[in-house]
């Protein structure tokens, strides 16, 4: 197969529209600008439909619009642009609508810096609007990667009648990287028969609504989602590990900070330090099992978060380990990306503890 | 035996929740005719607001999506670019569409988008029991303007027929009322021609209401008919305000 030098955000619209996406809503901001742009350029060669909205209010909202009536849909920004689609999003699970979200994460809070970051890890894994409600996230950690998970996340939505999101780092997306098109098998998945795209040839008409007014019907309404998260969790984990083997330092870290573990993981093994690499590509479903697994191997001493934040995926890393072993954390954050020596230092530190 | 009446095939049989007095359920009514004599109920999709109507998708027979508060116009125009077309219509209420949904609306009529808007514009929030709207009048008492609403602490009311009619991508908006059968008599006719600009292409349309809400208003039927004439019809002048 060839390869082909792809810049991160084009590679994903790209893939997005080889995995069926007719329908780009999107608000401009830095770091992903390139997404729209890309989709602007090419969804009508395609007999697609882009508008760039007033909002990355009113952007969700078209998304919620199109994924209403059957069409595979998404939006793309970044850190907070995706804290203005968090209504549309609730809203879309409530109304189990597939759509795919793509966050190209920046610095914060507030306007931040327009850096490579991860502060948004806690947003994205624990439903960042109002309820009670879950998106599978999906995290890569190369280009290649991101444009593989395109063709899952709309496949992943369009199975549970759920929003995916689409977890980058802005190196991820600013970046270039050989890839190849892989050919890609979708799922079999069921007819959108539920869609409100006119009622011709039904009975009744389909009504797409999150509105349960009265309590136990709303409350049925949530048992029978959270039933789609449990076979979510049950179907959907994702996570590689790399010199895991026999390792006894084990990094875990998504994104671009894997990339940097793996680096400092060979360094140290140079030095004769054992160290492995845990990286979770679902971040919810989070590798909880796979992980706590791991923390009861004899061999395993020690572990090291890294992250591009204060130390968010480190709730679930601790959650998954529970004080088996020990859990260090070292992150770099506002845009700032941490160094292999850095991460090292912080590695062999923890190392010099436990051996 | 000659049937001389009987309810639109453009709605469902399920019974409506409105107040007695309360226009929604004629406006739905209307919409409802418009859809089944241009045959197009199969074709056409809704998108309701958050409001009294909220409920719409259980009365109207065509398919329907329920938008986040104020976002209808971004939904409808999801669907719309989607399937151009079939007919689209969003129904919205004053809160939803003059308040919340402002920047929605306005960049939908900027943008021409090809749908219908319904607007219902009673003066107060129903739902939510009686809230000052961006429509409520001058001195009109709401639950949350006691003793009237006054231009110096919320300004004055908005027309918004008039304020989006300054946009290019908007081709019709018609004010109407439905308290007698004459004017109600020319709202269908109204929502009839925006359904057939918004088919032949022409861009965005829009239809307000006045309409009345005795419950809110703490009114009779009778009287609250009476206030839409004198008081609001004085305010938003009805008839067309514009006409590409």
């Amino acid at each position: 197969m060839k390869r082909e030098i792809w810049k991160g955000s084009e590679a994903i619209a790209e893939a997005a529209i080889r995995a069926g996406c007719r329908a780009f809503f999107g608000y401009p901001i830095t770091p992903q600008n390139e997404i729209p742009e890309y989709m602007s350029a090419k969804m009508a060669d395609v007999g697609g439909v882009f508008v760039q909205s007033e909002s990355e209010v009113a952007a969700i909202n078209m998304v919620y619009g199109a994924a209403s009536s059957g069409i595979r849909a998404m939006t793309s920004s970044s850190s907070p642009g995706v804290s203005l689609k968090q209504e549309g999003i609730s809203y879309m699970v409530g109304s189990e609508l597939p759509a795919v979200i793509v966050n190209v994460m920046r610095g914060g809070p507030g306007l931040g810096s327009i850096q490579p970051a991860q502060g948004d890890y806690y947003q994205a894994t624990r439903g960042g609007g109002n309820g009670d409600y879950r998106t599978v996230t999906l995290a890569p950690a190369n280009i290649q990667e991101a444009v593989d998970l395109m063709f899952d996340a709309f496949d992943i939505a369009d199975q549970y009648r759920n929003p995916v999101m689409v977890l980058a780092d802005g190196l991820i997306g600013q970046m270039m990287e050989p890839l190849v098109w892989k050919e890609h098998t979708p799922r079999n998945l069921p007819g959108k028969t539920w869609a409100a795209s006119g009622r011709e040839g039904r009975e009744h008409n389909n009504f797409i609504n999150s509105l349960f007014i009265d309590a136990p019907s709303c409350e049925a309404h949530n048992n029978h989602l959270a039933e789609k998260y449990a076979a979510m969790e049950e179907n959907e984990c994702r996570w590689e590990e790399l010199m895991m083997d026999d390792a006894e330092v084990v990094f875990v870290a998504y994104g671009t900070p894997s990339r940097i573990a793996q680096t400092a993981a060979e360094n140290l093994r140079k030095k004769g330090i054992k160290a492995g690499v845990f990286r979770p590509i679902t971040l919810w479903p989070f590798p909880m099992k796979r992980l706590r697994e791991i923390a009861e191997q004899a061999s395993v001493k020690t572990f090291v978060d890294v992250e591009m934040s204060m130390g968010q995926m480190l709730d679930d890393v601790n959650l998954a380990v529970s004080e088996r072993k020990p859990v260090k954390f070292y992150g770099r954050i506002g845009g700032v990306i941490p160094n292999v020596s850095e991460v090292e230092k912080a590695a062999q530190d923890a190392y010099e503890e436990v051996k | 035996m000659t049937t001389i009446y009987q309810k639109s095939k453009g709605l469902q049989e399920t019974e409506l929740h409105y107040c007695p007095g309360c226009s929604h359920g004629i406006v739905h009514k209307l919409v409802a005719e418009v859809m089944e004599e241009m045959g197009v109920i199969n074709q056409t999709i809704a998108v309701c607001p958050v409001g009294c109507s909220v409920f719409a998708g259980k009365y109207f027979a065509c398919d329907t999506v329920e938008a986040a508060h104020g976002r209808a116009p971004a939904v409808a125009t999801g669907i719309k670019r989607t399937h151009p077309t079939q007919p689209v219509f969003t129904y919205q209420g004053d809160g939803d569409l003059a308040s919340i949904g402002a920047a929605e609306i306005v960049h939908a009529a900027m943008r021409g988008e090809k749908f219908t808007t319904i607007f219902i514009n009673n003066g107060i929030y129903g739902m939510t029991g009686g809230q000052m709207a961006p429509t409520t009048l001058i001195g009109q008492k709401a639950t949350t303007a006691p003793f009237g609403r006054t231009k110096e602490q919320a300004g004055e009311p908005v027309q918004v027929a008039e304020m989006l009619s300054t946009l290019k991508g908007l081709v019709y908006a018609e004010r109407v009322c439905v308290t007698d059968v004459p004017h109600l008599n020319k709202a269908k006719k109204a929502i009839r021609k925006a359904f057939e600009k918004q088919m032949a292409n022409e861009g965005f349309t829009f239809i307000e209401v006045l309409a009345a809400c005795p419950t809110n208003w703490g009114m009779t039927t009778e009287e609250a008919n009476k206030w839409v004439m004198e008081n609001m019809a004085a305010y938003y002048p009805l008839g067309v305000i514009k006409e590409v």
